[in-house]
């Protein structure tokens, strides 16, 4: 870990300012992601702007109908959140699928957004990558690349979005809320908010330096069956193969998302349509573009077979 | 004293204590953070300081230069230690195959290449990021299946070629009317114990002692004393807890050594844990094998040829995994052939993981067995039965010294509802799981080794018993403790076990099973020993007292154990030659039963079961963890654990416990074990053998059985994660 400089933060756009105006500054919220890589120095920023006094803790109703998220409410929090439990299942179901316990009661709205890859060459710094050094090279293509993505992919990079929560959120049509450092605030769909890869895989999303999340919120409620469904290679605290966000109208319409197969929450809207079709039709939309190695071209067998899981499912 | 006959009746069968289930003695310590691990030995020595290894950044080749300026002048360094250092590398030690530290060839991934130390923990990892490295990389050999043709024969007993046949084994085989031919592939693994490897060393003038985690107090000795070229007397070792080593610790690792020589570079102690990622790449791991088992039987299922061939590979062609260990042993036949092959290459080294060979051997056999029965039409343990040798198959001059598997697995069969199995695959199903039911047989050696202790009487009707032995979670201080109570007529709580200290006699360590079974023999010697030394000073003859509650009673005369004040005496068992006519062995039945998921191909273990025989059980509460624990271990072998191999750049991938999976909670269902009431007087005079391996030996098979007969897809090569499978899976509706 490379030394650092440290302070707290006393308003969002104070944050925001601060980061903007140091190089190499970072918000810290709850450092489950962020603290492991800079041990590793896979992230060396030299200065921490901790942002947990910002009492962006608080879920809160919206005036059409949904909820604003704050970017400090904890993945333990809302996945238990009472209306969130209610009303968007699918968010909980997603939550609690990651992680354990203890690193949900850390972990914040924000910073699961902002959840780094896991491709082992990212993690390893004897190893090309070009997300961590931009030019380097991209160890993972040609390498053990079983758990990274079929979709979405460059040939810099084919790293995946490794979080959970960020998949149903984006079947829910969630929207960031940033401030950015001159105090100005802006609205990112969530669908625009991770970026693909394409020539500059460094950057994981749409965020300016400096530009700090202070909320996310959700449309109102739509109905239907909230499933979310992870398949892992253990049956507990393990990075997704393949996930499927879910909410499905008895007419067999819906709305689907798939984790763990690009850099981003993976949801096509033409695909979806296809849904009262079966899962085949949806994955054969969905996946049209695909590019996997042959290490991970299951994923797409298993998206399919995963999503019938789901319809089945949902049938009850 | 020397075991050199059969166990007569003696005062362990009519045991109080021994054979009882019994807490951990130490369980109180561990619970409360009391038990210190090698790390947290802050209080042996003052002005400790850290450690931080730098590994190898290539997998072969040489360091052309290597600048640790910058790190040297990194706040709270006090020394930076590099292998170039030395002109050539340390020897090394036992079972070392690439050398631990020193010179400037790199022979693997992550090897040690340098250490930085400094006060805190935290100053030494940021310095040891400032090292400049430059290498010169070599080309190497990665890839089993590329070496694997070509390898030679693995050196077998006495440097012999490893390869063992009687009668003839392609004539019987051709004639076979019914015969199965297999190839299978198991992945390197890692031990992934929780404990990493870590050692405080300190030197005072030419005596170094290290406070380490090692599983072989009397090896790790000798092994430092000859890596760093100083008298082993100079050495002292100390391990009194480890936090898991399954082999892995064994043998004196980077750890060790860097330590050592950080120490006497800076002039102050020096601690080191080595860190996740080297435990994987910088250490050693279980070795991948490739085996290919053909079986030809009658169509009664007698089976008259079997032959069992294993390739793995290993850093300047040394010991690989030897698949082939069991075959020998389980099953009748009177043309066999077994072959062990072994390929050079440049992956980090492979050693010894809990049951070597036999682990990875039963996912082959076992199997094969499974897929023979299935070729006859015949249920796989009837097939098991069938072959039930008189002697021991390969040498037929040699007797069991106790086998009960077939009880193992009639017993198993009546507990687990067997019966309940469909025979033919794929054709249990509960809402969208396929059920599926398997068994395996379980085979792992009952050896034994020479295992001194020291007993002193405290003077106030106590005990200490002192010795090398280990207990790397097994419940070793336990079965010492009932076992000199048991001895001594004391209650358990009377005796107090010291363990891990090269001070101490040197015991038969932890290791290959022998461990509960030799150090408890050993210690009953040196018991022997103390009650004749009692019997001297309080004037009669200790073999005929009767030692018990506290008291001895000798005809008329009793005597508090109090009186005989401080005493202390030694004690050495060792094992007779009359042994080597025995296959001693431990044997189980393993049992499982799984559900895949129909879409996608996920697989639940739900019910897990073994019916062990290991002649008597020391402990079984500790026994029974022992053995659960090694049937989690196999699900891991069968279903999730793979070190992948980055075959161009020679590393392990996944070298942190996010990548490497190991099984959680969720994937444990619950777990029966049965230990029968058998007792092996071949054995010792307790007539016990271990069961930490034994547990490991079968049910990784059971589980790949289980998931052929849930969905009628044979998966031969492990782990068995649902990628290999999911394209034969049924279409879903």
């Amino acid at each position: 870990m490379k030394a650092f400089s440290y302070e707290r933060a006393t308003s969002p756009a104070q944050a925001a300012s601060i980061v903007a105006s140091k190089p190499g500054a970072r918000f810290l919220a709850g450092g489950t992601n962020l603290l492991d890589l800079m041990k590793l120095e896979i992230e060396t920023p030299s200065h921490l702007v901790d942002v947990q006094d910002l009492k962006l803790d608080r879920i809160e109703k919206t005036d059409q109908g949904g909820l604003r998220i704050g970017a400090l409410v904890s993945n333990t929090a809302l996945a238990s959140d009472e209306t969130v439990r209610r009303d968007y299942g699918v968010l909980t179901r997603a939550i609690v699928a990651g992680a354990s316990g203890q690193l949900r009661n850390k972990a914040t709205t924000a910073g699961n957004l902002l959840q780094r890859t896991r491709c082992p060459y990212f993690y390893d710094t004897n190893q090309p990558c070009n997300k961590r050094k931009p030019g380097s090279g991209c160890a993972a293509i040609d390498g053990f690349s079983r758990q990274l993505a079929v979709v979405g992919t460059s040939d810099k990079c084919i790293a995946t979005y490794p979080g959970d929560m960020a998949v149903a959120l984006r079947v829910l049509d969630a929207t960031v809320e940033t401030v950015l450092p001159d105090g100005k605030v802006r609205t990112i769909p969530l669908a625009d908010f991770h970026r693909l890869p394409g020539t500059t895989p460094e950057r994981d999303n749409a965020l300016e330096q400096g530009e700090l999340i202070t909320a996310v919120t959700l449309p109102a409620p739509i109905g239907g069956t909230h499933i979310y469904y992870k398949v892992r290679d253990r049956a507990s605290y393990a990075f997704a193969l393949v996930s499927v966000a879910a909410v499905l109208r008895p007419d067999g319409t819906g709305r689907v998302a798939f984790g763990g197969v690009a850099a981003k929450p993976w949801r096509v809207e033409a695909a979806e349509a296809a849904l009262p079709q079966g899962a085949k039709a949806v994955a054969d939309r969905a996946f049209a573009d695909a590019k996997p190695t042959p290490d991970n071209a299951f994923k797409i067998m298993l998206a399919e077979r995963t999503l019938a899981a789901v319809i089945d499912q949902a049938k009850g | 004293m020397e075991f050199n006959a059969p166990a007569g009746e003696n005062l362990f069968d009519k045991a109080k204590i021994v054979g009882k289930s019994t807490p951990r003695i130490d369980g109180p310590l561990k619970t409360t953070g009391k038990a210190p691990y090698a790390y947290e030995r802050h209080d042996v020595v003052a002005g400790q300081v850290y450690g931080y290894i730098v590994g190898a950044a290539i997998a072969k080749g040489r360091i052309v230069s290597m600048d640790t300026a910058a790190a040297r002048k990194a706040p709270g360094v006090v020394g930076v230690i590099s292998t170039l250092d030395h002109a050539k590398p340390l020897p090394p030690g036992m079972q070392n195959n690439a050398p631990l530290f020193g010179g400037a060839q790199v022979a693997h991934y992550h090897q040690a290449i340098a250490c930085v130390i400094a006060e805190t923990f935290e100053q030494a990892r940021s310095a040891a990021a400032l090292i400049l490295t430059r290498y010169d990389r070599a080309p190497g050999a990665f890839d089993l299946a590329r070496a694997a043709p070509d390898a030679p024969l693995a050196k077998g007993d006495g440097g012999k070629p490893d390869r063992a046949t009687l009668g003839d084994f392609d004539k019987a085989f051709a004639a076979a009317p019914v015969k199965i031919d297999a190839r299978y592939h198991t992945p390197d693994e890692s031990h992934a114990m929780m404990e990493p490897f870590a050692t405080i060393a300190a030197w005072e003038g030419e005596k170094l002692t290290v406070w380490t985690s090692n599983q072989m107090i009397a090896w790790a000795k000798k092994s430092l004393g000859t890596i760093l070229g100083i008298a082993a007397e100079n050495v002292r070792v100390d391990s009194p807890y480890v936090g898991g080593g399954f082999g892995g610790k064994l043998f004196i690792r980077a750890d060790a050594v860097v330590a050592a020589l950080a120490a006497k570079a800076v002039g102050r102690p020096v601690k080191i844990a080595m860190q996740r990622p080297l435990m994987i790449n910088n250490a050693t791991h279980r070795h991948a094998t490739i085996q290919r088992v053909r079986i030809g039987a009658e169509q009664d299922g007698r089976i008259t040829a079997i032959a069992h061939e294993n390739w793995s590979g290993n850093l300047g062609g040394e010991d690989g995994e030897n698949g082939t260990l069991q075959t020998p042993k389980l099953y009748a036949g009177a043309n066999r052939l077994t072959a062990n092959y072994i390929a050079t290459l440049d992956l980090p080294e492979g050693n010894a993981m809990r049951a070597p060979g036999e682990a990875s051997g039963h996912l082959a056999l076992e199997v094969a067995m499974d897929e023979l029965a299935e070729a006859l039409g015949m249920d796989p343990i009837e097939l098991r039965i069938r072959n039930e040798p008189e002697t021991v198959p390969a040498t037929p001059e040699m007797r069991f010294s106790s086998r009960n598997l077939v009880r193992c697995l009639r017993e198993g069969a009546d507990k687990f509802g067997w019966s309940r199995r469909s025979a033919e695959p794929g054709k249990m199903r509960e809402g969208n799981w396929l059920i599926g039911m398997g068994v395996a047989a379980g085979y792992r050696g009952g050896p034994t080794a020479t295992s001194g202790a020291r007993v002193r009487l405290t003077g106030d009707g106590g005990m200490v018993v002192e010795t090398d032995m280990t207990d790397i979670g097994t419940g070793t201080y336990t079965i010492i403790a009932q076992t000199a109570a048991e001895t001594m007529g004391l209650p358990l709580e009377k005796v107090r076990v010291t363990l891990g200290d090269s001070a101490f006699p040197a015991s038969a360590g932890s290791g290959g099973q022998w461990g509960a079974a030799s150090s408890t023999a050993g210690v009953y010697a040196a018991c022997l020993n103390l009650r004749r030394a009692i019997g001297q000073k309080l004037g009669f003859n200790g073999e005929d007292a009767t030692f018990e509650n506290g008291r001895i009673r000798t005809g008329a005369k009793s005597f508090a154990l109090a009186d005989a004040g401080t005493l202390s005496a030694e004690g050495e068992m060792t094992f007779g030659k009359f042994k080597s006519d025995y296959e001693v062995g431990t044997y189980a039945g393993h049992f499982c039963e799984v559900a895949v998921n129909v879409y996608t191909g996920e697989t639940r273990v739900r019910r897990m079961l073994a019916v062990c025989d290991a002649g008597r059980i020391l402990n079984p509460l500790s026994a029974r963890s022992q053995v659960i624990g090694a049937m989690v271990m196999s699900v891991g072998a069968a279903l999730m654990e793979d070190l992948a191999v980055d075959k161009r750049f020679g590393f392990f991938v996944n070298h942190d416990l996010a990548g490497y999976e190991v099984p959680v909670h969720a994937d444990i269902p619950h777990q029966d074990v049965i230990f029968l009431d058998t007792t092996d007087a071949i054995v010792s005079p307790l007539k016990a053998k271990g069961v930490g391996e034994l547990g490991i030996c079968g049910p990784g098979a059971a589980v790949a059985n289980a998931v052929y007969n849930a969905t009628g897809i044979r998966v031969r090569e492990y782990p068995l994660t649902l990628d290999k499978y999911l394209d034969k899976l049924p279409r879903y509706s």
